[in-house]
């Protein structure tokens, strides 16, 4: 697929939901606004969790001694990366609500393979943003994206090979990963217009920054939970508040 | 076919070679669908090259193990293809087995392209699904190809007695059935097991292959017990239905109800999914050769001559 910067733009209005593909006819908008940065604002919150939590399963990394040389921590799946109530690894984004502006690209994001497994296990990209994809381990890897709307790829990557370099320049969310080599290696890719996204950490907290004010819809993906929506509005420079709680009705 | 007409000599070598690429062939089948099972058909990312390479060996570990030890197997049963498809034209007097011959290469090429296309394509549904078909068909010509060499089909040919073959259903068209409902669950089941149909098909069409394989099989074993081969495919489709329905609940357990959300593909799942594979495959061969062996001993009435049908009501 060749390089269409336009679709950056014309997304940016698209209200970017997964299964929301532009028309190709449709043409490119210059943008007709400018974010002021002395009136952004910012959003941010802890996604919570209740009901039982699925059982996090072990994995049996022994098929590759490269995998499991020194010291092996308490490997588990990473699907519910649950804690105390909180949930981390949920991608958060401005679902609905930008106007039409035009955002520099942000500097590369980093893809690690560590210990056979990914790190981070959820990340975000901007359209056009670069992902550089680094091999720390002493074992083989290949990385395949099983993308829909944008290319999908598969490439190897021998210990401490070079880094592999790709972008994304649809908006595509929840794109996954894996590597067939060690098939519990498994990550996943959102995709967005803007850089108005995150990913809540470990104990369940994002923040989004640099937003200018106005009324918006927040989108929370979890791999195996769904989507929440949530409306929040935030004035000049104010600071919002806002998480869903997720639970085990969720789960499909 | 014309087996009758032309004089055919028992050849050992030849007949031990048939059956070497069929057991060969089995475990090629099994070994991919370890690769399958295993999630493991992209480890290696390039073809017709691995890693670059055309013969260096990779570190055989996780799914490179299983993706590349497919590979190497598959090489060297194209080259024992290659071998059988040159001597078959040197030494075998029957026009038809000659062709057979050239046809088992051809398949084995369209075989390893398709291999390459899912590699290529990174496994859409519909690749994956024609390479397990045409591995399943290509395994069943290699059994038939062992059972036309065999000492028993070469030494019979003169004597053969042909029975009659009444009835609304011949019996030739039932054996012909049940290849076609294997087939048929061959490809709801690769569809399925390849991401691309529903379940719903292959249980469904579990059902409907159940009747014809019961029906053809007791009708095998009931109205021509007397008729060795066709008693013998009977009682062999038989049994690997049961064991096959058994397989599939298994894997059905393994996959679908328990392994919904694993980490990794476990142990049980790819033992059951294998196995039900794997058995898929010595069924469909067993279907091909009762459908042969009625062709080659039961003849519409019609067709059969004074001195046949004297023998039969003898
Ligand atoms: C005589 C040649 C071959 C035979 C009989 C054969 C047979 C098979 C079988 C039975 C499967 C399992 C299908 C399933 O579980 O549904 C399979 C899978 C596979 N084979 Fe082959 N194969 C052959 C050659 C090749 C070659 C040359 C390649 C080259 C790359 C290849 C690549 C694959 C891959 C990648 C899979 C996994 C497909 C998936 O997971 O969707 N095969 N093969
Ligand atoms: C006449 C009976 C049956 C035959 C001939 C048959 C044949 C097959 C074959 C050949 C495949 C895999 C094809 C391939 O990829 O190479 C398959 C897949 C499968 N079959 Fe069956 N099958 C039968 C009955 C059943 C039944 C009764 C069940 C379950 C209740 C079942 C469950 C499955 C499942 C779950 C898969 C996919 C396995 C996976 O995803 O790895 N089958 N079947
Ligand atoms: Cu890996």
């Amino acid at each position: 697929m060749k390089f269409r910067f336009g679709l950056l733009l014309i997304l940016l209005v698209a209200g970017c939901s997964k299964n929301e593909t532009p028309p190709a006819s449709y043409k490119p908008e210059a943008p007709t606004a400018k974010i002021d940065p002395s009136t952004t604002a910012t959003v941010s919150g802890v996604v919570t969790y209740t009901g039982d939590v699925p059982k996090a399963q072990p994995i049996d990394m022994s098929q590759d001694p490269a995998c499991v040389l020194g010291k092996v921590p308490p490997n588990f799946g990473e699907a519910y990366a649950i804690n105390k109530g909180r949930a981390a690894n949920v991608y958060v984004y401005i679902k609905d609500g930008l106007g039409n502006y035009s955002y520099p690209t942000p500097p590369p994001a980093t893809l690690d393979q560590k210990g056979c497994r990914y790190v981070p296990h959820v990340l975000g990209l901007m359209v056009g943003q670069k992902l550089r994809i680094l091999n720390s381990d002493p074992a083989m890897h290949n990385i395949h994206s099983m993308a829909h709307e944008n290319d999908g790829w598969n490439e190897s990557q021998y210990p401490g090979g070079d880094a592999i370099e790709k972008t994304f320049n649809k908006p595509e969310l929840m794109i996954p990963v894996q590597c067939n080599n060690h098939p519990w290696m498994k990550m996943y890719v959102n995709v967005l217009s803007n850089p108005f996204f995150a990913v809540t950490d470990a104990e369940g907290k994002y923040t989004i920054s640099g937003l200018p004010p106005g009324t918006y819809t927040l989108g929370f993906v979890h791999e195996k939970m769904g989507e929440k929506t949530l409306k929040i509005t935030v004035g000049a420079k104010e600071h919002a508040v806002a998480g869903p709680a997720f639970s085990s009705a969720d789960i499909k | 076919m014309s087996s009758s007409t032309q004089t055919a000599q028992y050849n050992p070598a030849y007949h031990r070679f048939t059956l070497f690429l069929a057991i060969c062939t089995f475990l090629l089948i099994v070994a991919g669908a370890l690769v399958t099972s295993n999630d493991a058909g992209l480890a290696v990312p390039d073809w017709p090259t691995s890693f670059g390479s055309l013969y260096r060996i990779p570190p055989m570990v996780g799914g490179i193990k299983y993706e590349h030890g497919h590979r190497m197997l598959a090489e060297f049963v194209g080259l024992l293809t290659i071998i059988l498809a040159v001597w078959t034209q040197r030494k075998e007097a029957r026009s038809w087995m000659r062709k057979l011959g050239w046809f088992m290469l051809l398949l084995v090429i369209i075989q390893g392209l398709l291999g390459g296309l899912t590699v290529k394509m990174r496994l859409p549904w519909y690749v994956s699904t024609a390479h397990a078909m045409v591995a399943q068909t290509f395994f069943s010509l290699t059994i038939l190809m062992t059972v036309f060499a065999s000492r028993r089909w070469i030494g019979s040919t003169v004597t053969l007695t042909r029975h009659p073959d009444p009835g609304a259903l011949s019996f030739r068209n039932l054996a012909l059935l049940t290849v076609l409902a294997v087939y048929m669950q061959l490809f709801f089941g690769a569809g399925f097991r390849h991401g691309g149909l529903h379940f719903f098909p292959h249980v469904v069409g579990a059902g409907i292959a159940t009747v014809i394989l019961v029906w053809a099989s007791f009708s095998g074993i009931l109205r021509f017990g007397n008729i060795k081969p066709i008693r013998g495919a009977s009682i062999a489709i038989l049994g690997l239905l049961v064991i096959q329905l058994l397989l599939g609940f298994g894997a059905y357990m393994t996959r679908v109800v328990w392994g919904k959300d694993a980490v990794q593909p476990r142990p049980s799942m790819v033992a059951t999914t294998v196995a039900h594979v794997a058995v898929g495959a010595l069924l469909l061969a067993h279907c091909f050769m009762l459908a042969v062996q009625a062709y080659r001993n039961l003849a519409p009435a019609a067709e059969l001559s004074p001195a046949d049908q004297k023998a039969v009501v003898a």
